[in-house]
């Protein structure tokens, strides 16, 4: 183990308070030596604001548009090559399966993490012991995607008919169902494409559940009685009422969804890295860019991905607009 | 008669709960089941894993053994890679979550031109994918020497974590009294003074919740560390570290079930005794990118 490597990551955590706390005392020291309090409190909130923004913009404003600009070059951003990069992502196989699948998962997977979110944000607010069963329910999201394709693996672990099966799911099938046919779920397309996604609704679940709970929770237990005494069942009370007052809500969950779905990478690279049929976007992007050493195209993938995602940013800039005035 | 109703209803709601209760426990078994299936294997010999299922475990003769973990730890460099994951972590947690509530201040308690465009811009940054910086980062950082470095993985945590970071340390302070920093100002106090003694110090239900949310996203973080440490095994995190080891074809059950454990035992427990936190950053800001 390297010595000072630790050095260097102590005089990280320490160091590196200090010398921003010192920054903002000499800074406003600075600033105090400035005639006029108009003057001061012109210039002092650059200061403040700077640190961060100098990172906001190596690391992501000049990014975003550095990548806009290689997305229309070649290969090793030497030359400008038009449309070409899109033109080939739109056309070729491979970066096709990857935009089917792409578009499968988002439909597949927002809808089954909401939906079964909702459900179990309803169920659990029934019972005693809900707090228990929602962590259950909300651990996965504390595992890393990488963890999480290793304890699918195994789930998925496939033996021929015959032999005892150590993967739970054949497992649990074979001893459902008379005569199943174990199945090697990562090999056998379309299947493998759901099996990965079963993965990230393992993990996503909780979160879209923690976020519908606590939206269930804000609707005024007055307004549910008024309705139970007016005769109305539970399957009325959920349709008529759960569902419209918390639509807000569940529509930023599923926005929150679609953002982290449309980038899925971690569960894909280390389960199949994309292959037999499943590909997605982040996928070949990555390919792109170490494997085939294309930033070109590797940049215009990215472009689509951002371009996706556009929508979903002017909506929650809309939405913040309206929470200020 | 209201006594025999309200009897009744006691035991309607038993018998109705009875099938509500085991669809939850059904799901609660299916969604843990996995886990365990992988925390029991981790402790089983390589030859039985592969030859019978890990519920077999429990059934008489026990065999359990510690071997799998002291193999990932020494021979595949699990225990390099844990600490090289402390070594990235903490820095990259607390270093954005203090230049964030700079700028969360400014933004809350100055007046500026432009402070309502620049935070847009925050909260429009806030869902970039990450994908979009990694080509011009990266050659960045080979140009500055940066890759494969702590250093370098630092700052670009840092970087990432920094819109997520001001847009909720923002809404936290600016929701505080404005009395509180009225007063202050009248008794003479500076900014800075108003910043460590008032706003730091109020403001650790967020800074907690941040600093949960900023560990848990590192900690766990794939991408990041592939593209900008590459294949140097001396720095790599576990995550990556574990990815290469599925991917090499000499790695078998027992190695994997055992590295996957160790790199869940942190955040599991910090989810366990902090979930509070962590569900409150959920809450507080469930628009990150």
């Amino acid at each position: 183990m390297n010595i000072k490597i630790v050095i260097l990551a102590i005089g990280a955590v320490i160091g590196v308070p200090v010398i921003l706390m010192a920054y903002i005392m000499f800074g406003e020291r600075l600033i105090g030596k400035f005639k006029g309090k108009k003057r001061q409190a012109k210039i002092r909130p650059w200061f403040w604001l700077s640190p961060a923004f100098i990172l906001l913009f190596v690391f992501l404003i000049y990014p975003v548009i550095n990548t806009i600009i290689l997305s229309f070059e070649n290969a090793n951003s030497t030359g400008f090559v038009g449309l070409k990069n899109y033109i080939f992502i739109f056309t070729s196989r491979a970066t096709l399966i990857a935009l089917k699948n792409n578009l499968l998962w988002l439909v597949f997977v927002t809808l089954v993490t909401v939906t079964l979110g909702l459900l179990i944000a309803v169920l659990t607010d029934r019972i005693k012991y809900e707090s228990v069963a929602k962590a259950f329910i909300f651990l996965p999201m504390a595992i890393s995607a990488v963890a999480a394709g290793v304890i699918w693996k195994f789930m998925y672990e496939f033996k021929p008919k015959g032999t005892e099966q150590i993967g739970t799911v054949n497992a649990v099938l074979s001893a459902v169902i008379p005569n199943f046919e174990p199945k090697a779920w990562l090999f056998n397309p379309p299947i493998n494409t759901f099996a990965l996604m079963i993965v990230y609704i393992w993990m996503w679940t909780g979160f879209c559940m923690i976020i519908l709970s606590a939206g269930l929770k804000g609707i005024p237990d007055s307004l549910l009685e008024a309705a139970r005494i007016d005769g109305a069942n539970e399957w009325k009370i959920f349709w008529r009422i759960i569902i419209p007052t918390m639509a807000s809500t569940i529509i930023v969950v599923a926005t929150t969804m679609v953002i982290n779905v449309l980038k899925i990478f971690d569960i894909v690279y280390v389960m199949t890295n994309g292959t037999l049929g499943t590909e997605v976007i982040a996928n070949r992007m990555y390919k792109e860019m170490f494997n085939f050493r294309n930033y070109g195209r590797a940049s215009a993938i990215a472009v689509i991905l951002l371009i996706a995602i556009i929508p979903v940013m002017l909506v929650n800039i809309k939405r913040f607009g309206q929470k200020r005035s | 008669m209201k006594s025999l109703g309200a009897r009744n209803n006691v035991l309607v709601k038993i018998v109705s709960k009875g099938p509500l209760n085991i669809l939850i426990l059904f799901i609660c078994a299916a969604w843990l089941i996995p886990s365990l299936g992988l925390f029991v294997s981790s402790f089983r010999p390589a030859h039985l894993i592969l030859s019978t299922g890990w519920w077999r475990a429990f059934k008489t003769p026990f065999t359990f053994t510690l071997e799998n973990y002291k193999k990932v730890l020494t021979t595949a460099g699990m225990g390099r890679s844990f600490i090289n994951s402390l070594i990235i972590t903490i820095p990259a947690t607390v270093m954005p979550i203090l230049i964030a509530a700079f700028a969360a201040y400014a933004f809350a308690w100055m007046k500026f031109p432009g402070r309502d465009f620049l935070f847009l811009l925050v909260v429009a940054l806030l869902v970039v994918p990450i994908q979009m910086t990694l080509i011009p980062v990266l050659t960045l950082f080979n140009k500055l020497r940066l890759t494969g470095t702590f250093l370098g993985i630092w700052i670009a945590h840092t970087g990432y974590g920094l819109p997520f970071a001001v847009y909720l340390l923002r809404n936290f302070i600016g929701e505080l009294p404005e009395e509180m920093f009225e007063s202050a100002r009248l008794d003479g106090a500076s900014h800075y003074t108003i910043f460590l003694h008032l706003v730091l110090p109020t403001s650790i239900p967020a800074l907690s919740s941040l600093a949960i949310f900023q560990f848990m996203w590192v900690w766990n973080d794939l991408l990041v560390a592939l593209i900008y440490l590459g294949g140097n095994p001396t720095v790599s995190p576990m995550p990556l570290s574990i990815s290469n080891l599925v991917n090499s074809y000499g790695a078998g059950w027992e190695y994997l079930t055992s590295a996957a454990f160790i790199s869940m035992v942190l955040p599991i427990v910090i989810f366990f005794s902090l979930q509070k936190y962590f569900v409150r950053g959920i809450l507080a800001g469930s628009v990150k990118g």
